[in-house]
């Protein structure tokens, strides 16, 4: 289960859902992060990556969120 | 007694659109006290005691960014009567979190459940009357966009607020929290108001600092808190402020269960239209082709014939609404007429080597020929001045019909092939028969506002400062300001559509892999693009951006990209540098090009590591909101809010500022005391107070190669405007008719600088980087909405072109032998290691500034 412990929002492949375990960091980023939905328990489906690659865009409770993959590292998923 | 209905909501929900809607052109827009975060105010149309205040959009209540932060103790400190919130029904979830805060803070509330129109038409069934019950308060659903439903909202919100009637909402949290916050809740007792109560207890669960200072409880109460928190987190293994969030959304997803019925499945047409918008392979096509339409209709069209208008048909001396062609064609011919008598003249009196224009003889002979004979033979000055001329001209001719003269000229047919061409003596006296056409016998032509207050002062004989004052100072400042009119209004049409269909957070989607890197938003791209036509606008595009310090880094840099007026320098540059050898030097242009963007990286990167700009990086965690045709109206809106701004805040600006310089440059002593400067005299700058000031200033540019008061004066005027520096080259030079692609004027301004390449190069580089034009300026200003930012502004933009300029100088100098190694060598080895040092260096940790 180690790995499973590491896994984040980032390492999820395109097209694929995950749910939400726990937020790390801190902070305003953290609380924003949580404001926009992304919360204990939520499902993500992450919908595509930016012509460029970075940032991902992900659907979350019914919209369409942004962020960068950097942020998605905060995100611990299942 | 007037009632204060404030208007809450997330970004995107359709607030701006509802706003417009009630309060018409009622409105007042300005900042909130201390931040840039707008403030709008409106009237009711149906109700003047009505007063509405449009809240930024937010997600949360979060004291966090300055939108939250103003929102919440506008909302909490007693400010509004009762509160719209407005959601978005086709996005109930994450819209509804914002909700379950705001019925926490004690203040009557409506819930206006908006797109209402939309959710039918998906399928979907919202159960208001449920909604209503859960929520604790009265819930209306509109249709903003189609203006459905606004009478009802405010209404409902007027009842509410003359009831005083506070929701009580049916939202509860999992009921080991709810315990929690009623034990602080006991704690507070009295010490605020029942109705806030729970707002307050929540907040002091999740443990905000911001809270804990504003109630200023005592140390005991802290503790005790404190247990309640720590028991909890333990309890839970979560910390109190994710578990809140986490109960808040549980809560709604409750209420949701109960009252919304979804039908749709599949794919969104948002989601549609972005499969191929931000596409992995079309995106980026695609948002070139819409950045090359904006730009072309923007700067193209823009600066083209509309800018030209304003600036002609307004301020000018007026515009030919007709016959253009035929006007252009005769011009033409004139000007090549000039060139035959000008070829003929100089065959016979020489031309000035060595500053490749006429001799000071020829040019006796064609200021002669240019004397008109006086309407009034009453004036005996021009009749002598005329009669004076016509001896002058009659000698050379005579002379010239002695000797048979016979003049070469180069010709060019129409493709463009040159030829040899001979002119004798009777194509002379044909050449200086042909007149120079006057536009108004070609078509429509209607006078300027310049050229109309300019003949009408002439006739009332105004004194000649006067006349002065106006024509050259305040039409000229005046003018300066309306011709960007036009291409603004293009400009923030376009903008507003992008922005209220929703383009605008896909563009920060696509670009911003490429700006986060120098501390820019994706953003970023729109004012850097426009900036290379002009920078006014491009810094009112800065609008767009949302977080405030990308905002700022994006004014600060934006004008190092070269505009449209400083395409002329460049061109002088460029010649002066080549002295006629073109082929050699082509790459100059474009370098000074990639000058600006290499800047701006530059910038970026710096700016980013030092204590202005220090703190987290901003967060991306974007919401890309659905796609909607905007309406007109707000459209309109949007952009006529920000042309008045523009035209108000900058006008009074550059009208000051362009007095000045007119000042500056036109009073002086010329050795018959102080006074106004006779601008027909050929050196009258000389004795000008920009000639003084350009001394005083000299020393400042001596490491820079170029030490004296011309160029000093030079880089001043274009302040006014940047055409002004080639402008302000010809008249010291006393080449003023001579343009910047003309060889001649490349030679004065050479001697002018007094230095080769290295100065001219520097001087080139100064120009390009130091401060904008004053409308820029003025612009600058009223986005910065600060003093001390205006000033770090102008005062980073100076001192950076300064110290490109001196590394120019000074390295280039040294390669070419063009200087020698001296104290200043040591200084630019110094800044160029200072620079390189702040690019390639860590990131700092500024650890005062990091209070959580």
């Amino acid at each position: 289960m180690a790995e499973d412990q590491a896994k984040t929002l980032r390492d999820v492949k395109i097209g694929d859902t995950a749910t939400v375990r726990r937020l790390t960091g801190e902070g305003a980023l953290k609380r924003h992060i949580m404001d926009m939905g992304i919360t204990k328990g939520v499902e993500v489906y992450v919908r595509k990556v930016a012509p460029l690659g970075d940032p991902i865009e992900v659907t979350v409770r019914g919209y369409e969120l942004s962020l960068r993959k950097s942020e998605a590292e905060s995100i611990l998923v299942n | 007694m007037g009632i204060r209905i404030a208007l809450a909501g997330n970004p995107n929900c359709g607030k701006t659109t509802m706003f417009n809607d009630l309060t018409g052109a009622n409105q007042y827009v300005g900042n909130w006290p201390g931040v840039t975060v707008e403030k709008k105010e409106g009237k009711y149309t149906k109700d003047k005691e009505v007063v509405i205040t449009d809240l930024p959009g937010i997600y949360s209540l979060s004291p966090y960014s300055p939108e939250e932060i103003v929102a919440r103790d506008y909302l909490l400190d007693g400010g509004p009567d009762a509160v719209i919130n407005l959601v978005d029904a086709t996005n109930l979830e994450r819209n509804l979190y914002l909700t379950s805060q705001i019925l926490n803070l004690g203040v009557p509330v409506v819930l206006a459940l908006n797109m209402m129109d939309l959710v039918e038409k998906n399928g979907d069934k919202i159960d208001v009357d449920g909604l209503s019950k859960q929520l604790g308060c009265p819930v209306v659903p509109t249709s903003a966009l189609r203006g459905r439903g606004m009478e009802d909202v405010v209404n409902a919100a007027i009842e509410a607020a003359k009831a005083k009637k506070v929701p009580e909402s049916q939202m509860k949290f999992d009921a080991v929290v709810e315990e929690a916050i009623a034990k602080i809740e006991g704690i507070l007792g009295s010490k605020v108001s029942s109705s806030t109560s729970r707002w307050y207890a929540i907040k002091l669960f999740e443990g905000e600092q911001k809270t804990i200072d504003d109630l200023k409880l005592s140390a005991s109460e802290l503790k005790a808190i404190d247990e309640v928190r720590d028991a909890i987190e333990n309890k839970l293994d979560d910390d109190a402020e994710s578990i809140v969030t986490s109960e808040r959304y549980n809560a709604i997803s409750h209420v949701i269960d109960k009252t919304v019925k979804r039908s749709r499945t599949g794919l969104t047409t948002s989601q549609k239209i972005d499969r191929v918008v931000t596409n992995r392979w079309l995106g980026l096509p695609i948002f070139i082709a819409i950045m090359f339409f904006v730009y072309w209709l923007a700067v193209t069209v823009g600066t083209g014939p509309v800018t030209d208008w304003a600036n002609d048909g307004i301020s000018g001396d007026g515009y030919l609404y007709t016959g253009q062609a035929a006007y252009e064609e005769a011009e033409g011919e004139y000007e090549d007429a000039q060139g035959v008598v000008e070829a003929y003249v100089t065959s016979i009196y020489g031309m000035d080597e060595a500053r490749d224009v006429p001799s000071d003889e020829s040019q006796e002979v064609l200021d002669a020929l240019a004397v008109a004979e006086p309407e009034d033979d009453a004036d005996e000055d021009a009749v002598a001045e005329y009669e004076d001329a016509q001896a002058t001209v009659k000698d050379f001719e005579e002379k010239a019909e002695a000797e048979k003269a016979v003049a070469a000229i180069e010709v060019e047919d129409e493709d463009g092939v040159t030829a040899e061409e001979e002119v004798d003596f009777d194509a002379y006296k044909e050449a200086v028969e042909v007149a120079e056409p006057d536009p108004a016998d070609y078509g429509l032509w209607i006078p300027g506002l310049g050229a109309i207050i300019a003949d009408a002062m002439e006739s009332a004989d105004v004194a000649p400062w006067l006349q002065s004052l106006v024509n050259d100072g305040i039409v000229a400042g005046v003018g300066a300001v309306i011709g960007f009119i036009p291409q603004m209004i293009i400009l923030f049409l376009l903008l507003g559509i992008l922005e209220l269909c929703g383009y605008m957070s896909r563009v920060a989607f696509i670009m911003d892999r490429v700006f986060r890197k120098f501390g820019l938003s994706g953003k970023s791209f729109i004012p850097m693009l426009i900036a290379s036509g002009c920078g006014v606008p491009a810094v009112m595009a800065t609008k767009t951006i949302e977080n405030e310090m990308d905002r700022r880094m994006t004014i600060m840099t934006t004008t190092m990209i070269p505009c449209g007026a400083k395409m002329p320098i460049i061109a002088l540059v460029f010649g002066a540098l080549a002295t006629g050898n073109s082929d050699d030097t082509w790459w100059v242009a474009p370098l000074f090009y990639f000058m600006g963007v290499v800047a701006i990286i530059i910038s970026g990167i710096m700016l980013k590591k030092t204590k202005l700009f220090a703190g987290e990086a901003t967060p991306f965690v974007m919401e890309l909101p659905e796609y909607h045709m905007p309406t007109v109206k707000s459209v309109l809106l949007s952009m006529w809010e920000r042309v008045k701004g523009y035209i108000i805040k900058a006008g009074t600006i550059i009208f000051l500022s362009t007095i000045v310089i007119w000042f500056l440059m036109n009073f002086g002593d010329a050795g018959d005391g102080f006074g106004l400067l006779d601008a027909d005299a050929p050196d009258y700058m000389d004795y000008s107070l920009m000639a003084g000031l350009g001394n005083l200033l000299a020393w400042i540019f001596a490491p820079l190669g170029f030490d004296n008061w011309q160029a000093a004066a030079t880089t001043i005027t274009g302040l006014v405007a940047k055409e002004n520096v080639v402008a302000t080259v010809g008249i010291i030079t006393q080449l003023s008719s001579y343009g910047e692609s003309d060889p001649a004027l490349w030679l004065g301004f050479g001697q002018m600088i007094g230095g080769g390449a290295a100065a001219i190069s520097a001087f080139c580089a100064f120009n390009l980087l130091c401060a904008p034009c004053f409308a820029a300026m003025g612009t600058i200003r009223q986005q910065q909405a600060s003093a001390k930012w205006f000033w770090i502004t102008i005062g980073y933009l100076c001192g950076f072109a300064w110290c490109v300029g001196l590394m120019i100088y000074q390295f280039v100098g040294l390669a070419t032998g063009e200087v020698g190694f001296s104290f200043w060598t040591i200084i630019a080895i110094a800044v160029a290691a200072a620079m390189l040092f702040q690019i390639f260096r860590p990131m700092p940790k500024h650890k005062d500034e990091q209070t959580k």
